[in-house]
């Protein structure tokens, strides 16, 4: 059972996370509405669930996370940076010219394992990295972000399929379903729903959570896999989270926040202006 | 005793890599197996089942843990489908998978279009960081795979060439040209299962008095584009031969380096920017399509009496 305090001092990270998003969003067009919707199962990632070491990033016990939605890569950077990875002044440089910070990670930025951005790769290269940990014997997890958007890609559900085949319980899928893809309601361009549904029956062990609360996402992250089975969690979450002019908007995918909208949205944040 | 009496089999060698190196797996599709391999090691031998994407996934998976992923795989399929993934997770991302791909060329006959691979080498040799490997035969073949687990990074190795090839002993090196024959008036530029062709056109013409050098082109890319210049200089003909599309393959690479060089005249063998929708059994298809050794000859002899630059 985790603690009250375990899960406000998670809450207090995961706003400092989306101050992080909201600060280059009002700064110029990016991906901001997936970041947001993503943040409070990244922090509870980086900062209670994995196994990782800032000052030794290729620590063979670690555990690994892609980012297979890879424009979600300003809740990541943030992450990454409030962890130590690299300095979090570095984030004020994110798309710039010379900059390690590209619009969808690369192996150039500390913490980054594999170099997404085309939706659909996460799984299968997770789904690698897991046999191997399991070959070893070795107690290592593997998490893999894709969006409800991505479930179109038939690569996901290649994976899906064949992953409970090698009995991986040290994979995780987690589903950020903002329920927005880039241009309108997933519902409306091609619904993935019942979602749930789908992942048990491809023989995935499944956990239904709210994706902003906090103690629901560390309890599925942290729960013991059923053996044998990879673990998918189907996280409810609302696109552009936390910034009231974006939330479950189409407009929330890619946009650049106005002076106003941004002052506004870091005063919600808790930011003086 | 011949090279080829020494020769391993797939399976065998597959083992012995296998035994020698504990992080090195075989990922493959449903093609079988690969025996001993899969005896010894059923926890490496991996079969994603139908899944190209997935399966080249899972490969840069396994080499982002350190892992040595053989990939065993039908050519068309898995640099086609699968050509986003063997970009992006694996020559991208910079991971250590190989690439041993089957059903190359036209081997599927008449199987169609489908099963054939006249764009693999024009799609992999694309990619920034691939090596592409055709082997020319059963011999060139072990070393080529066992240069690939030497080798640091991504390679494609087109599998199919059979008909011995060489006769004694050589140096194979990825990337470095194997002269099979001297000549002064042109050279065949061959790579895969073309070289054997080329030896035999390499005699048809020597019979009409041309004296045709013959290049084994085992490595596409990086191209060894000294052989390449120095053929067109010291024999100003050059006819290139691959069981491939004229358009991105071989004939290409060496097109490149000759306009980049401003040397030689250049005739390409290969499928001439068409599928190849007869049905045939294999042989009857290369013949259809002027992938023999009077195909090779012919291209020759234009170049002769077209002149030389």
């Amino acid at each position: 059972m985790i603690s009250d305090s375990v899960v406000r001092r998670l809450e207090q990270q995961a706003v400092t996370i989306r101050r992080h998003v909201v600060e280059v969003a009002a700064e110029h067009p990016c991906h901001i509405g997936g970041a947001l919707s993503a943040a409070d199962l990244m922090t509870a990632l980086y900062f209670h669930v994995m196994r990782i070491d800032p000052a030794d990033t290729g620590r063979r016990d670690r555990d690994y996370f892609i980012l297979s939605k890879g424009h979600g890569v300003l809740a990541l950077y943030a992450a990454l940076a409030e962890r130590g990875f690299f300095p979090v002044e570095a984030l004020k440089t994110f798309e710039q010219t010379g900059s390690i910070l590209a619009a969808h990670p690369t192996l150039h930025v500390p913490g980054v394992e594999i170099a997404t951005g085309s939706l659909g790769h996460g799984l299968p290269v997770g789904m690698g990295m897991a046999i191997a940990c399991r070959v070893e014997g070795v107690p290592n997890r593997v998490f893999v972000m894709m969006g409800d958007g991505e479930m179109q890609e038939g690569s996901v559900w290649e994976a899906a399929l064949s992953a409970p085949r090698f009995e991986l319980d040290n994979l995780v899928a987690i589903v950020d379903q903002n329920r927005f893809q880039a241009f309108d309601a997933v519902e409306r361009i091609v619904p993935v729903e019942p979602l749930a549904d789908k992942w048990r029956s491809f023989r995935w062990s499944v956990i239904e959570i709210n994706g902003h609360d906090m103690r629901q996402v560390v309890e599925a992250l942290e729960r013991p896999p059923e053996a044998g089975r990879p673990t998918a969690i189907i996280a409810q979450t609302v696109k552009g989270k936390g910034v009231s002019c974006l939330e479950n908007s189409p407009r929330a995918h890619y946009t650049r926040l106005t002076p106003e909208e941004g002052t506004e949205a870091l005063q919600a944040l808790g930011v003086e202006s | 005793m011949s090279l080829y009496d020494e020769v391993k089999s797939f399976p065998a060698l597959m083992l012995e890599l296998g035994e020698a190196n504990p992080d090195l797996f075989v990922v493959s599709q449903d093609l079988g197996k690969v025996g001993p391999f899969a005896e010894n090691f059923p926890d490496r031998a991996i079969d994603v089942g139908i899944t190209e994407q997935n399966l080249i996934g899972v490969a840069a998976g396994l080499a982002a843990r350190g892992k040595l992923p053989f990939v065993y795989a039908m050519a068309p399929f898995i640099t086609m489908r699968a050509f986003e993934q063997v970009r992006t997770d694996v020559a991208y991302n910079e991971k250590n998978v190989k690439i041993m791909a089957v059903l190359g060329g036209l081997a599927g006959g008449p199987w169609g279009s489908t099963h054939h691979a006249i764009e693999d080498i024009a799609l992999m040799r694309t990619i920034p960081g691939m090596t592409v490997l055709a082997p020319a035969d059963l011999h060139e073949t072990e070393r080529a795979i066992r240069a690939a687990a030497e080798h640091p990074g991504p390679v494609y190795i087109r599998m199919g060439g059979f008909a011995p090839v060489h006769e004694t002993d050589y140096e194979f090196r990825i990337g470095r040209a194997v002269m099979l024959r001297e000549g002064s008036d042109a050279t065949i530029v061959a790579t895969g299962t073309m070289v054997q062709p080329a030896l035999e056109a390499h005699d048809r013409l020597k019979a009409r008095g041309v004296q045709a050098r013959v290049l084994d082109m085992h490595t596409i890319k990086p191209l060894d584009a000294a052989a390449v210049r120095e053929a067109a200089e010291e024999t100003g003909r050059i006819a290139t031969a691959e069981e491939h599309s004229v358009i991105g393959g071989l004939g290409t690479a060496v097109a490149e380096v000759l306009a980049e060089a401003g040397v030689g005249r250049l005739a390409r063998v290969g499928v001439q920017d068409t599928f190849c929708t007869e049905v045939a059994s294999y042989p009857e298809l290369l013949a259809i399509h002027g992938l023999t050794a009077e195909g090779i000859e012919g291209a020759v002899l234009s170049l002769l009496d077209a002149g030389s630059s």
